[in-house]
């Protein structure tokens, strides 16, 4: 019988196994984060408008056309500069309608990051405070979020997107949402 | 073509790494002598393949040839040299290479040094390390290849985390490594004991060397690793119970543990399939460590990469290494014969309760790392276990374990003499309580703070008085001087050790009771106070680097009106990776070490952030950690541990 108090490390390992099986297979992304406002309205965002850019209108959110993303996004986050070409690639060559908010930045550092790598974005929103990117639930930058033409929020994406999000999930649900997108 | 040599290399030393781990098993199982030795041959081989290959992806970085994508992601042909060479383990790739390196240094200083263990034990523990080596070399061919070329070869790379560009973190992988890996020679021991069946003197005597050379790298590679984290994240912080520091800080306390019970293994001759499941256990959190870090199932600021197929191949180890081990285990060792039973208060009984201790302690962090896995799993949601619950539940541990540890080492095996502890005991309370009470008299503190004074320093008397009672104070000088050299050096290892604990300890608690912090905006000509300090904050300065520009700020240290020191902490900005770095400065002392970090610019003010620490005896838990590597070295110098040595040995 105590024979078998022998097998208590491996039985404590084997649990341990599962549980980071489990976690490698149902969670493939560790950064899909769930999101308490999915399915649900986009809430009022009121932000300033960035210079050199178009107004920023917070009501054109709910009376949309098409689809469109909202990306939150700073030029000291790194990741953003990895994502920052696909983003480009979803505006310039599947035409895709991006705003983007401005997360704790300092304004002249988000100019010339768009300067220097291309602007992607139909208007940006400035997040001084952080304020508005609470009210979004957002994890970190960079986070984008996919909002159907009725104001809802569609898909949250945590993390920068790659060009495997992008084929694979950002536009097959962009897809769905609209058929405008190419 | 170095290149294509280098991938060759490691491609054959695969090969070779296989004939190492089949052959001498198959020369095991039919006693066939030759085939144990190509084991020994096979090692020294694959070291040799495995160097070669590490030296031209090293001689890759060092020329800065672009057209490696290793090294175009990771390397810049501005950095200085000794950054370009630690890069090429500062990622994935080349960690993983320098990981099979360092096996492989180990399995060939087991194969030199191992000429006088029965062959087949050398034969099996080095089959088992080749098939470590074989899983790990696999892994890095088919899914992590650091030999990869670009098509387009760049013109110039894409720098490298500036973060990570410090001295001590360059460094510091290596010894880690050595740590980490050096816990696969006692794995390996354990596994060969098992399959032989027989745990005796001899093999404790070979395991308990290699234990403590994996333990002194793994003590100085997490401290490098933390003295990094004080000196460069800017938080004036240097243990912040991040996954990837648990996953380091766990082979320790495994190993730590290990060294404690090897001892009763080897007096005693108990306690022998709990030596063996500690062996198996510390190299599994080695590997556990490897997974966490590499697989990204906990997200945490050190990892490189997540990738799900690299996390499923490192599980995939985790469960044969490991799973194979526990089961040959519960399989083996009940058939291990095993000591004499203990009293409860003897040498024995206080190594078991130091082990209970740092097996729970292990536990601990073990559950408090994976924590946020399991309610993920359970419940969906998304927690984050930070250091007040490490804190809450490791210091209560640890002070049972430094309060035995100040007088274990004076108790007899067997069974001790109580009335003499009771007067030691009581000499222990009195010095301690005294330098106690004297530090209450000066300064005010919280209790808590009292408590960790007292046990650094009740664990010091009680060293000292070890000390003291083993060269045998008043009696003859002669006498005395004779003991002073005839006493063993792993005595003295001892406690030179177990002395730095009680300096880490006592470091650790005046640091955090009485830090000073100070946060506030300033503008030039700002005077500011901390402490008895008057800081003046006297120029601004951009200033431009190898691959950076800085913000410079010269700050004026005065104490008493009389200027003593001019610190320049900066913020880097680093333009080929869009990273900025703040890079305080330290003004550090034996006493106390001042901390200053300059911050951003408010916008359009001409005004700064600025934060300022004041750390008294900050510098002890680095003094602290310093004695216990120190220790662990004169310990390993003692004769009896000196690998290769042999009783039988003829005295001419």
């Amino acid at each position: 019988m105590q024979k078998y108090y022998y097998y208590i490390p491996l039985l404590f390992f084997l649990v341990l196994i599962i549980f980071f099986a489990r976690q490698l297979f149902y969670e493939k992304d560790p950064s899909e984060l769930p999101s308490a406002l999915l399915n649900k309205k986009l809430p009022e965002l009121k932000l300033d408008y960035m210079e050199g850019n178009k107004k920023f209108s917070s009501e054109y959110f709910f009376t949309a056309e098409e689809p469109y993303l909202i990306n939150v996004w700073a030029s000291w986050c790194a990741p953003c500069k990895v994502e920052h070409e696909y983003l480009m690639e979803l505006k310039e060559i599947y035409g895709a309608t991006i705003y983007g908010i401005n997360y704790k930045d300092r304004i002249e550092e988000a100019e010339f990051f768009l300067e220097s790598y291309g602007n992607p974005f139909k208007a940006i929103g400035i997040d001084n405070s952080g304020r508005v990117a609470i009210n979004l639930g957002v994890y970190g930058v960079p986070e984008t979020f996919i909002i159907d033409k009725f104001g809802f929020i569609k898909y949250r994406h945590v993390g920068p997107i790659q060009e495997y999000d992008m084929h694979n999930t950002i536009l097959p649900i962009l897809k769905k949402l609209g058929e405008r997108i190419n | 073509m170095i290149i294509e040599l280098g991938h060759f290399f490691l491609a054959l030393a695969l090969s070779i790494f296989f004939v190492q781990f089949m052959v001498p098993v198959i020369g095991v199982r039919y006693n066939s002598i030759n085939m144990m030795k190509i084991a020994t041959f096979s090692a020294y081989l694959s070291f040799i393949l495995v160097f070669l290959s590490f030296f031209s992806l090293l001689w890759a970085y060092v020329t800065s040839d672009f057209s490696l994508s290793l090294v175009v992601k990771n390397s810049h042909s501005l950095k200085p040299l000794i950054y370009k060479i630690s890069g090429v383990w500062g990622n994935h790739e080349g960690s993983l290479l320098l990981w099979v390196l360092i096996l492989a240094l180990y399995s060939a200083a087991v194969a030199f040094l191992g000429k006088r263990l029965p062959l087949k034990l050398t034969a099996l523990v080095l089959s088992i390390q080749g098939l470590i080596a074989l899983a790990f070399t696999s892994f890095i061919l088919f899914t992590s290849n650091p030999f990869v070329r670009v098509f387009y070869p760049s013109e110039e790379g894409d720098g490298f985390n500036p973060i990570l560009q410090d001295f001590g973190l360059a460094i510091h992988p290596p010894f880690l490594y050595l740590g980490y890996v050096g816990l696969s020679v006692t794995f390996s021991f354990a596994i060969a004991a098992l399959l032989l069946g027989r745990v005796d003197s001899i093999w404790v005597k070979w395991v308990r060397p290699w234990t403590l050379i994996a333990w002194v790298f793994l003590t100085l590679g997490i401290a490098l690793g933390s003295w990094w984290a004080y000196r460069e994240l800017g938080w004036g912080g240097w243990w912040f119970w991040d996954p990837v520091e648990n996953a380091s800080f766990m082979p320790w306390l495994a190993s730590t543990a290990l060294l404690h019970s090897s001892i009763v293994a080897e007096k005693r001759d108990a306690l022998k399939a709990w030596t063996i499941l500690l062996a198996i256990v510390a190299f599994s959190f080695s590997l556990l460590g490897t997974f966490i870090v590499r697989s990204g199932v906990l997200i945490s600021v050190h990892s490189f990469a997540s990738d799900p197929s690299r996390g499923l191949y490192i599980l995939f180890l985790l469960l044969f290494f490991t799973g194979g081990a526990l089961l040959l285990f519960a399989k083996k060792s009940p058939y291990l014969k095993s000591g004499s039973l203990f009293q409860p208060i003897s040498r024995e009984g206080a190594l078991i309760i130091n082990n209970v201790i740092f097996s729970s302690a292990a536990a601990t962090v073990l559950i408090g790392t994976l924590y946020p896995l399991f309610i993920d799993a359970i419940s969906n949601s998304k927690v984050s276990v930070g250091p007040p619950y490490f804190e809450a539940v490791f210091i209560p541990l640890m002070v049972p374990a430094l309060i035995i540890c100040a007088f274990s080492p004076m108790l007899s095996w067997k069974r001790a003499v109580i009335e003499n502890l009771y007067e030691r005991i009581i000499t222990i309370f009195i010095f301690s309580i005294l330098i106690t009470a004297l530090i209450i008299f000066i300064y005010k503190g919280s209790y808590s703070a009292f408590l960790g004074i007292f046990l650094g320093f009740w664990l010091i008397c009680g060293t000292l008085l070890e000390l003291i009672i083993k060269v045998g104070i008043g009696k003859n000088i002669r006498v005395i001087y004779g003991r002073i050299l005839s006493l063993p050096r792993s005595s003295y290892g001892m406690s030179l050790a177990h002395i730095g604990v009680a300096v880490f300890v006592i470091g650790v608690t005046v640091s955090s009771a009485w830090r000073v912090e100070l946060e506030k905006t300033i503008i030039l000509g700002d005077n500011l106070f901390i402490k008895d300090f008057k800081i003046n904050f006297s120029s601004f300065d951009k200033v431009e680097g190898p691959n950076w520009i800085a913000d410079k700020g010269t700050f004026m240290v005065y104490k008493n009106d009389t200027l003593i020191n001019n610190l320049y902490p900066e913020r880097r900005h680093f333009p080929a990776s869009q990273v900025t770095t703040s890079e305080p400065a330290i003004m550090s002392n034996i006493f106390s070490d001042l901390y200053l970090v300059l911050g951003e610019e408010i916008k359009d003010t001409n005004s700064y952030g600025f934060r300022a620490y004041y750390s008294p005896l900050q510098n002890w838990i680095w003094i602290g950690v310093a004695l216990m590597i120190l220790g662990g070295l004169v310990s390993l110098s003692d004769r009896k541990h000196r690998l290769g040595y042999s009783k039988n040995k003829k005295v001419s």
